[in-house]
């Protein structure tokens, strides 16, 4: 298209579309260099001046505010646990349950896939599935945080479809050579299944370390809490929580400051900033276009 | 056996058909590893929706599930008679519209706007920033807006303060609540959401471009006529989703920015069942609430998907 007949107007549109989408852009990364930046001023600086991308005095009391607070380390633990358990179980379930599944002679398989696909379109909601949670007494237990979401169905389907467009004769050949369904998934499907692994692991991992909702649902221990609850408290409940967090933890003498806020909101990012390059090769590959029609 | 549920083999030999225990004890391996999948959509899935018999009966916490009471639809009646029903269905409405308005041409503007773009760094260095937002966490969102918009200190406030001498009030006021969720879903999502169209339009082939240039169309021509007609479709079925999905507004998202001074615009129907069932535990009431939720919602995706057939497109079922 190098060679495109200019007009005056394509000119002007073109001007227009690139200062655009470079606005658009940089509108999207800005609020964060603003947080990080904040994170490294002074209270002084940020109530002096409110907007600036460079604090005046480099400051890192905030984090060392931070990562002297047994609340925030403890938060900082228990996401992370979550977060590498609950992907674990996530892909163990997830796999196990897509490889009989993607067989078309496995008896009851599309009464299983009417069951799934159902689940999608009507759930019984929150409270039916809390009081389940409770009566399995997992209120307080970090496996509140894991098993209710062990299998997304979409993803399932995903999997599902991925496994059954790998070459059948694969299985007939391993199948042959002695090798047992358990050492065909093993040895052979998984590994040929690593690109679509990866994307899962990262996906799943990135709802870990962000979900919200199950810990407000399900737990109520304070010391318990995952690092997005804390960031809540700390954040947008500052007044309220400072109260919660003072009783916990001598550190706390006022309400958390400006820039104290603004590095605990760095620390819930940075983890996701850190995996977004490769979450970006995942889904630049086009693994999840795959619709789950069909 | 009977012939019409026998599954066709494509093995060597089609008229062989073992019995059903020969094909379960044949693949036990395989229904080994369906088991803990099948389980947790029997506990996680299939017991709760079971469990919307609650909305029928007055549960107790120790009475318990099997010996509490049936109240038929008291809770129903008792729900549609509330004052706040009528304000919960308003702000769950006005929500998906504004966002139906607002949100949903966002990306497809976006992705035609990309598409545009004829230098191909720059179009990757767009795409790699505008997909971040899609990865934070609703919290995180969250949390940055209250420290842009915060009267003690936010930079909006601020810079506002020093223009017109005062400051506004954008976290507790109801005319800023709806205006405040379109622009955090605009910033999330909209990014992420051009990923679809541009799948489409990659498909589009350059030489329809180049005869229309031929022809002598000019840029909004060939958007017109080539790039919006390609993406109909999935416009149509994005749509579709979003017809059915009304009533969704987001839990986490609308949970955050809720307090006691928004909340005539901001209390829709999920955020209303948790403040009923969990923290004031009317389990059976809120249970009712959110089993309406429910089932207006499944009509709701059924019917859109009808439409859509109707009128010639292929649906989602």
């Amino acid at each position: 298209m190098a060679k495109t007949y200019r007009s005056a107007a394509g000119t002007a549109f073109d001007a227009f579309n690139y200062v655009f989408l470079g606005v658009f852009a940089l509108a999207a990364v800005l609020p964060f260099i603003y947080v990080i930046s904040g994170s490294f001023a002074t209270d002084a600086e940020l109530t002096k001046r409110a907007v600036f991308l460079i604090p005046e005095t480099f400051s890192v009391a905030a984090y060392n505010f931070i990562f002297s607070t047994n609340t925030i380390m403890k938060s900082i633990g228990v996401s992370m646990y979550v977060t590498v358990i609950g992907t674990a179980v996530n892909l163990f379930f997830t796999v196990t349950m897509a490889y009989p599944l993607a067989r078309r002679s496995l008896m009851g398989r599309n009464t299983v896939l009417n069951l799934v696909v159902f689940s999608m379109l009507f759930g019984g909601g929150m409270i039916p599935t809390y009081l389940v949670i409770r009566e399995l007494h997992l209120i307080d237990s970090y496996w509140a945080l894991i098993l209710p979401g062990a299998i997304s169905a979409f993803n399932l389907i995903i999997v599902k479809n991925f496994f059954q467009e790998l070459p059948p004769g694969l299985e007939e050949a391993a199948k042959i050579d002695g090798c047992t369904e358990l050492g065909l998934l093993w040895r052979i499907v998984l590994p040929l299944s690593k690109p679509v692994l990866a994307t899962f692991t990262l996906f799943y991992a990135v709802g870990h370390w962000n979900d919200f909702f199950a810990a407000l649902l399900y737990i109520n221990d304070p010391m318990k809490w995952p690092l997005q609850v804390l960031l809540r408290q700390i954040v947008l409940l500052s007044q309220a929580a400072a109260g919660d967090i003072n009783a916990m933890d001598p550190n706390f003498v006022k309400p958390p400051d400006q820039s104290i806020k603004m590095a605990v909101i760095v620390v819930g990012t940075v983890p996701i900033l850190l995996v977004y390059p490769f979450l970006q090769k995942h889904f630049a590959k086009g693994v999840l276009i795959g619709s789950i029609k069909g | 056996m009977k012939q019409a549920t026998a599954p066709v083999s494509k093995g060597p030999s089609p008229v062989y058909r073992p019995s059903v225990l020969r094909r379960f004890k044949k693949d036990k391996w395989l229904y080994m590893l369906l088991l803990p999948g099948l389980l947790y959509f029997l506990v996680f899935k299939y017991v709760p929706m079971w469990g919307v018999l609650l909305a029928f009966k007055n549960y107790q916490p120790y009475t318990g599930f099997w010996n509490s009471e049936w109240v038929g639809t008291m809770h129903f009646e008792l729900f549609f008679s509330n004052p706040e029903f009528f304000m919960l269905l308003r702000n769950t409405l006005v929500l998906s519209l504004y966002n139906l308005l607002f949100f949903f041409p966002a990306p497809i503007i976006l992705a035609i706007l990309l598409n545009e773009v004829r230098i191909a760094l720059f179009k990757r260095t767009v795409q790699t920033l505008i997909y971040v937002p899609h990865f934070i966490s609703m919290v995180i969102v969250a949390s940055m807006t209250y420290v842009f918009l915060t009267t003690q200190g936010g930079p909006v406030n601020e810079l506002l303060f020093s223009y017109t001498g005062r400051k506004i009030e954008f976290l507790a006021s109801p005319d800023w609540f709806r205006p405040i969720i379109i622009l955090q879903t605009i910033w999330k999502e909209c990014g992420w959401g051009t990923i679809i169209f541009l799948a489409a339009l990659a498909a589009v082939d350059v030489e329809q471009y180049e005869a229309a240039i031929m022809d002598g169309a000019n840029r909004w021509k060939q958007i017109w006529h080539i790039t919006l007609p390609s993406i109909r479709s999935t416009i149509v079925i994005l749509l579709i989703l979003r017809m059915g999905n009304v009533l969704e507004n987001g839990f986490e998202q609308i949970y955050l920015l809720l307090n006691p001074l928004n909340r005539e615009a901001a209390e829709v129907f999920d955020t209303y069942v948790y403040t009923m069932g969990i923290t004031q535990g009317a389990f059976s009431y809120s249970t009712a609430v959110g089993l309406f939720k429910a089932i207006v919602g499944v009509i709701l995706v059924l019917g859109s998907n009808y439409l859509a057939k109707r009128f010639g497109q292929s649906g989602l079922y």
